[in-house]
């Protein structure tokens, strides 16, 4: 039963990494590529349309993990208390500008909630990935100081940063230097999932020059995974563990590298819908790929003292979830028949549609 | 310590009150929208429906605000209640799980397809959409109130030795007597503001002679929807909910009713008063003998325990604040059926929008049933008080245990900041479409 919400959550979590990264890469290639005003216009305009149905999926994927996993949900959210909060503001302020940009005329008025888009987009593509990194990199679960520990085992407290940014520093950081090359590679994949959804859904003059700009990110993705992958044994030892021992988990990673390398033939990719496809299994990939590494540990303790957060000392009762099974499934459904209608009527290029007033 | 509970309870209590703001309205407004569609189909006059697509583009802002201040309340649970998040996520999680699934998925997707799907689908399969819409927002107000409802009143759980509460019973979770009364209240209430909302841009296009034809129809609605809603609120939603914390939270009655002792002959009702927490009792108290014995139990002189029998640590621990909540929600209903009725009056002698002061005055009134609902949630959480979940976990228990007071104070003040922002860009969105108006648009 934690097996089947740990799917399903790990399910929707990736469905949202999916939607949303690809306004938030819109976002970010607003930000870096965007510049005569029509082009802004209509990627804010891609965005715009969808960012809020998108955000719907982190609200279920919360909900969710609330109800199956009470102490990881309890202990993870407190423990990274800052930097969630300040994703809440990003999240929050990104709305804002999107929804504040049509508003009036003034060019400067534009330029402001452009900027302010682009940025945190961008910091919410970074910090998404650091939360990543600190998930595998494990944390000091129960505060331990010398021996002693300050909290319940199930409980810490992270600071945004330890002044040396090191992973294997005795206390780590939010944002050490392992943390933000993973957080790296998750701005550049939403960029590149982004510029594929531009592509995708706009006819903005920029297009062809995205996916030159989708090669050489995906070159920096490459090089930014491999290197990742040498430090990760340093920073956690026993990531390669669950893939020796269970060899069909290599499928995952195997998905992320058919992404990667389909990406590099960009050019010769006509349907724009099979680029976007490529990405969203770089997403698919690298989310499962982490998760996996780490099964059933769902947070690692960094000290011998307390045990790893798993999927089984942090769930509700059986009974719970085997309740929320039957609603659970009869949801999915419903949500996969709304989500088809919507799809449906949603599809094509935006350029036209109404947005604002 | 103290100054941990009393910002994460600050933080909680600014983030949860400006987020109210907004599903308020829309659940109410739902439910006008699907009259005015229904409206429609029925007489095929074209007003109808342009009325329906100009408080669909009102919701859809409402409904973005509602979402970007919905979202941190969630995560808040985990932020600043993580140890209440721990203990009882087997249980609310299940009902605010629900509520993701179930009602704002269908009213995000809905929404999307009855702002731009109008010409796409035809008139009922439009309409349906507008239902549909109509009901995610109300399924939305019944999961979050079967979460709150198991706060209030806990049932269908047991509790294990590590002090986690554990489900033992799903379906209690929905039969909670708490429940049904709380949504009914809530619903009515919402309905309440969306009615006075659409009076006041009534009121406020007749008064500018701008967009009059709309005027007449949004007040006359507005009117209609405002004076029954104001009545189901009090009666027969209002006299039940206050039955119910009588009997299942005698203590949070008398401090919300200001009864500091005990009369053996029958509680009277307290109208005007201040509660004098030093002398324990009401400062320039204007009260009617034996109201309130025979309101809640249709006895005149049935005893109502007072204050005086309660220990101080299982009454709320701020009684004026429960106090002066509950009274001014009571006093503005009582005020809005009183303008609603005498609007309906005219309306029904064909003089109300001729009647300039009454006009204004339903124009101006659009802030106070927003005052109103929010006092009335402060009236059920500061009622609450000590408790999380009433009796069984102490507010004080629930905090994060490693989140410090300094980093609570340091997202309030950021959390002040941004809703500033966010409410600026809401008044202006608003601003914009009420000023647009709803003829439709020629392209």
């Amino acid at each position: 039963m934690e097996l089947f919400w740990y799917i399903a959550i790990g399910l929707v979590l990736t469905v949202f990494f999916i939607l949303d990264g690809y306004d938030f890469g819109a976002g970010i290639i607003h930000l870096f590529f965007a510049k005569k005003e029509k082009d802004k216009e209509v990627i804010t305009k891609s965005a715009g349309l969808f960012w809020d149905s998108n955000e719907v999926w982190l609200v279920a994927a919360g909900g969710m993990l609330f109800m199956a996993f009470p102490t990881f949900y309890a202990s993870v959210f407190s423990g990274f208390y800052l930097p969630l909060i300040i994703v809440l503001w990003l999240i929050v302020f990104r709305a804002i500008g999107l929804e504040f940009r049509g508003q009036f005329k003034y060019q400067m008025w534009k330029d402001i909630w452009d900027k302010s888009f682009g940025v945190s987009s961008l910091l919410l593509a970074l910090f998404f990935g650091i939360a990543l990194g600190n998930i595998v990199r494990g944390v000091n679960l129960g505060g331990v100081d010398n021996g002693v520990s300050v909290h319940e085992g199930h409980y810490f407290f992270l600071p945004l940063w330890d002044s040396s940014f090191s992973p294997l520093a005795e206390h780590p950081g939010v944002i050490d230097w392992f943390t933000i090359i993973i957080g790296l590679i998750s701005v550049v994949t939403l960029a590149i999932h982004g510029a594929n959804w531009v592509i995708l859904k706009t006819n903005s003059s920029i297009n062809g020059k995205l996916k030159g700009v989708i090669f050489k990110l995906n070159i920096a993705l490459t090089v930014l995974t491999i290197f990742s992958l040498i430090v990760w044994q340093k920073v956690n030892p026993n990531s390669l563990d669950n893939f020796s021992h269970k060899p069909y988990l290599l499928v995952f990673p195997l998905i992320y590298l058919t992404g990667v390398i389909g990406l590099f033939f960009i050019n010769k990719i006509k349907n724009n819908r099979h680029a976007f496809i490529l990405s969203t299994l770089i997403i698919v990939g690298g989310i499962t790929s982490s998760l996996a590494s780490l099964f059933p540990v769902i947070l690692p303790s960094v000290n011998d003292m307390h045990e790893h957060l798993t999927i089984y000392n942090t769930a509700a009762s059986e009974y719970g979830l085997s309740v929320a099974l039957i609603w659970g499934i009869i949801g999915f459904i419903l949500i996969f028949v709304y989500f088809i209608i919507q799809k449906r009527l949603m599809s094509g290029k935006i350029d036209h549609m109404d947005y604002g007033h | 310590m103290e100054d941990m509970l009393f910002y994460d309870r600050l933080q909680f209590a600014f983030t949860i009150t400006f987020h109210y703001i907004f599903p308020q309205l829309t659940m109410g407004l739902s439910l006008m929208i699907v009259y005015f569609k229904w409206k429609y189909l029925r007489t095929q006059i074209e007003k109808y429906n342009n009325a329906a697509t100009f408080f669909m583009k009102i919701f859809a802002i409402n409904f973005t605000m509602g979402v970007v201040t919905g979202i941190p309340m969630e995560f808040q649970f985990g932020t600043n209640w993580a140890k209440f998040s721990e203990l009882t996520g087997g249980i609310i999680g299940q009902t605010l799980a629900m509520e993701g699934l179930f009602s704002f998925f269908l009213e995000s997707s809905f929404l999307a397809l009855f702002i731009f799907g109008e010409k796409l689908m035809g008139q009922k399969l439009h309409f349906l959409t507008g239902f549909l819409v109509f009901l995610g927002s109300w399924a939305s107000g019944w999961f979050i109130l079967a979460t709150n409802a198991w706060m209030q009143n806990p049932v269908g759980h047991e509790i294990l030795e590590n002090g986690k509460f554990v489900l033992d019973n799903f379906s209690e979770l929905f039969t909670n007597p708490w429940l049904l009364p709380a949504f009914l209240h809530n619903q009515m209430a919402s309905v309440v503001t969306s009615a006075f909302v659409m009076a006041s841009i009534g009121a406020f296009y007749i008064l500018r002679d701008k967009h009059s034809e709309y005027g007449r129809l949004f007040l006359k609605t507005g009117v209609v929807f405002g004076l029954i809603s104001s009545l189901l609120v009090a009666f027969p939603t209002g006299d039940w909910n206050a039955k119910n914390v009588a009997k299942y939270q005698p203590g949070t009655f008398a401090a919300m009713e200001g009864i500091f002792e005990t009369e053996e002959a029958g509680a009277e009702i307290v109208l005007i008063g201040q509660p004098n927490m030093i002398e324990k009792k009401l400062d320039n108290k204007i009260a009617v003998p034996n109201i309130l014995s025979f309101l809640t139990y249709q006895e005149w002189d049935r005893q109502i325990p007072g204050m005086d029998q309660f220990e101080t640590e299982e009454l709320p621990d701020n009684i004026p604040a429960l106090y002066y909540s509950y009274h001014i929600m009571v006093g503005l209903g009582t005020i809005f059926i009183g303008v609603m009725g005498l609007a309906l009056f005219f309306l029904w002698r064909n003089k109300l929008y001729n009647i300039k002061p009454l006009l204004w005055t339903i124009m101006f009134l659009v802030p106070f049933p927003y005052i109103a609902n929010i006092t009335g949630w402060y009236t059920a959480e500061l009622g609450r008080q000590p408790y999380l979940v009433y009796g069984l976990l102490r507010t004080s228990d629930g905090v994060s245990p490693t989140v410090s007071s300094g980093n609570t104070l340091f997202t309030l003040l950021g959390f002040v900041g941004l809703y500033m922002l966010l409410g600026l860009l809401f008044l202006t969105l608003v601003g914009k479409t009420i000023n647009q108006g709803p003829t439709p648009q020629k392209h």
